[in-house]
């Protein structure tokens, strides 16, 4: 599968990464190949077989309506690069 | 000019009124305290928080389901949508995306022609609710994630709205019922209870709709009916302009009473909705199901019909008393009382519809703190005393307001202040006699042939008992004297 310069900014604007336009030809050329790599599978016959989400055998894992865990506004805090008056503190976002 | 056919659909987040939020055991009560007091490791999103569903959530969520006419799914899954947005920290929202808990149901709403017409519902699921920005003067924004992990639901309607009142009455009803089943609180100045609409329009020759428009966050009744409006004409202008519309996100602007333009956060297929490793399938066998639909109590549209073949109440009365849940039981234990003191549950449909409203409004209470102060037994006991003629109209309606202030029963209240109607035919007669003897202009006026000057003299026996003769028997024993004593 081969991927265009133009899905590779994309993905990393997706991912929010910032990609200088050198390295864009080289990611190219690597993600094309991991995904022709996975596209291996595409090779198995899955007629019939239901998709599989989970491994883990269980089903409704649920819990009760109690309070019953709190982190301390301090602890929530603690590790935030930014903070002001109790809440975190982040660049500007605008809604319009 | 071509007419046009609008077609809107809505979507309603409702929050779910549970202790604790939707993934983990931390207070759902995001308002109850400072910001980022009401947080957690899974409401924070650190990594390798595990989220739990809370059951009563869900529970919730099915009966709201049910209440709108939807089947619950056996199986149901939660989604990630990835979400890069501060106000949810993780990186994603947990939602539900091809497997929601409920699906295809519909509510009934009057129709722009008068006509029952029902809202078809696509589906309702759960997800969690998103923190709180608040945007400094500084250029920054501060984050209170007190919200996030909220249960949610969403309740997604098909474009079967026809105009901007039908979507007002259809969010209207979609409220009654939540807060009736007492899964949401309904207050929308809070955010419990929000709002976004799907508009488009076509001329009425044209079978493909038209490009869709969304309006954001239109929460409040009035902003529905005015955005929704607003949008119409905006885009039937823009058509017959020789323009065309744009599919895009529009958010409404209160103060100039116009949609405007916004860019989207990110674009449909970038959610990458996927299903959420940490949460298993959720399974809801048929017994469950059963049982949430035996908790559901009578809707409200099922008691105003009640009501209605019951106790003869007209339609508009009926919807009165059923707007809300605590006014109909409040309305039905009063009916049931007032059977037994001899009044009806139209005298009683009167009376709470009409004074007590009216009280209520002017004190600008609700119906759950006066179950305490004005038992519904208070209601039955005035229409008691008015069908033993033990009071009048005049005094039942102060009686009445002097309960609703004190919360003194209103037989007591009688009984202190010596409010009994004087129907006593001799002292009647005694008062009547003074009043003649006082007035002669009006006698006159009343022996020449003017028979309604006696109103004038029956008011004055009334003034003279402050307003305690029955006044049946005052006129009787005015007339008894001016036609017998020429």
């Amino acid at each position: 599968m081969t991927l265009s310069i133009d899905d590779v900014k994309h993905v990393a604007r997706l991912a929010r990464m910032h990609m200088p336009d050198e390295e864009l030809e080289q990611l190219r050329a690597q993600l094309s190949a991991i995904l022709d790599y996975v596209a291996l599978l595409q090779e198995l016959d899955v007629e019939g077989v239901p998709p599989t989400f989970q491994i883990s055998g269980l089903s409704s894992v649920t819990r009760s309506d109690e309070v019953n865990t709190r982190l301390s506004r301090d602890e929530a805090l603690r590790n935030a690069p930014d903070k002001y008056a109790g809440m975190f503190r982040v660049r500007a976002v605008f809604d319009e | 000019m071509t007419d046009y056919i609008a077609t809107i659909g809505l979507e309603i987040h409702a929050q779910v009124r549970t202790t604790a939020k939707m993934f983990d055991g931390c207070s759902a009560d995001y308002a109850g305290g400072d910001p980022n007091t009401r947080v957690s490791v899974v409401s924070l999103g650190l990594p390798g928080a595990l989220p739990v569903v809370n059951m009563r959530a869900i529970e919730m969520a099915a009966m709201s389901g049910l209440a709108i006419n939807c089947t619950v799914q056996h199986t149901s899954v939660f989604s990630r949508k990835s979400y890069i947005y501060p106000d949810l920290p993780k990186g994603f929202q947990i939602t539900q995306y091809d497997q929601p808990i409920c699906t295809d149901g519909w509510v009934e709403i009057d129709g722009d022609d008068g006509q029952p017409k029902r809202i078809g519902i696509e589906r309702l699921h759960i997800e969690e609710d998103t923190g709180r920005l608040v945007h400094s003067t500084d250029g920054a924004s501060l984050i209170d994630y007190n919200r996030s992990g909220v249960p949610l639901m969403e309740i997604v309607s098909r474009p079967d709205i026809g105009s901007a009142e039908e979507a007002k009455r259809y969010f209207q009803k979609l409220r009654q019922i939540l807060l009736w089943i007492g899964v949401n609180s309904g207050n929308l100045e809070e955010g419990a209870l929000r709002c976004d609409a799907n508009v488009s329009v076509r001329p009425v020759h044209q079978k493909e709709y038209g490009a869709k428009v969304e309006i954001k966050n239109i929460n409040s009744f009035r902003f529905v009916e005015r955005a929704i409006a607003y949008e119409i004409q905006r885009q039937i202008d823009e058509l017959e302009s020789g323009g065309h519309i744009v599919q895009e996100t529009r958010g409404w602007n209160e103060a100039q009473g116009i949609t405007v333009s916004q860019r989207s956060k990110e674009s449909a297929h970038d959610y990458r909705y996927f299903p959420e490793p940490d949460i298993p399938p959720l399974v809801l066998d048929d017994a469950w199901i059963a049982a949430r639909r035996a908790e559901m109590p009578e809707l409200p549209d099922a008691r105003r019909d009640r009501f209605m073949a019951e106790y003869g109440l007209s339609k508009q009365d009926a919807e009165l008393l059923t707007m809300e849940r605590p006014i109909a039981d409040y309305y039905v234990a009063a009916v049931t009382a007032a059977a037994q003191r001899g009044g009806s549950a139209k005298d009683v449909a009167n009376w709470v519809g009409g004074e007590l409203f009216r009280l209520l409004k002017d004190a600008g209470e609700g119906f759950e703190v006066l179950h305490e102060r004005m038992p519904p037994l208070h209601i039955a006991e005035v229409l008691g005393l008015l069908a033993q003629d033990i009071v009048n109209r005049t005094v039942a309606k102060q009686v009445f307001e002097e309960s609703f202030q004190t919360g003194n029963s209103p037989a007591q209240i009688v009984d202190e202040q010596g409010l009994k109607q004087i129907s006593d035919t001799g002292a009647l007669a005694a008062l009547a006699q003074v009043v003649i003897a006082n007035n002669p202009k009006a006698v006159e006026e009343y022996r020449k042939g003017k028979k309604t000057a006696i109103k004038f003299l029956v008011g004055q026996v009334m003034k003279a008992t402050k307003g305690q003769a029955n006044p049946q028997a005052a006129t009787t024993a005015l007339e008894t004297i001016l036609d017998t004593e020429v």
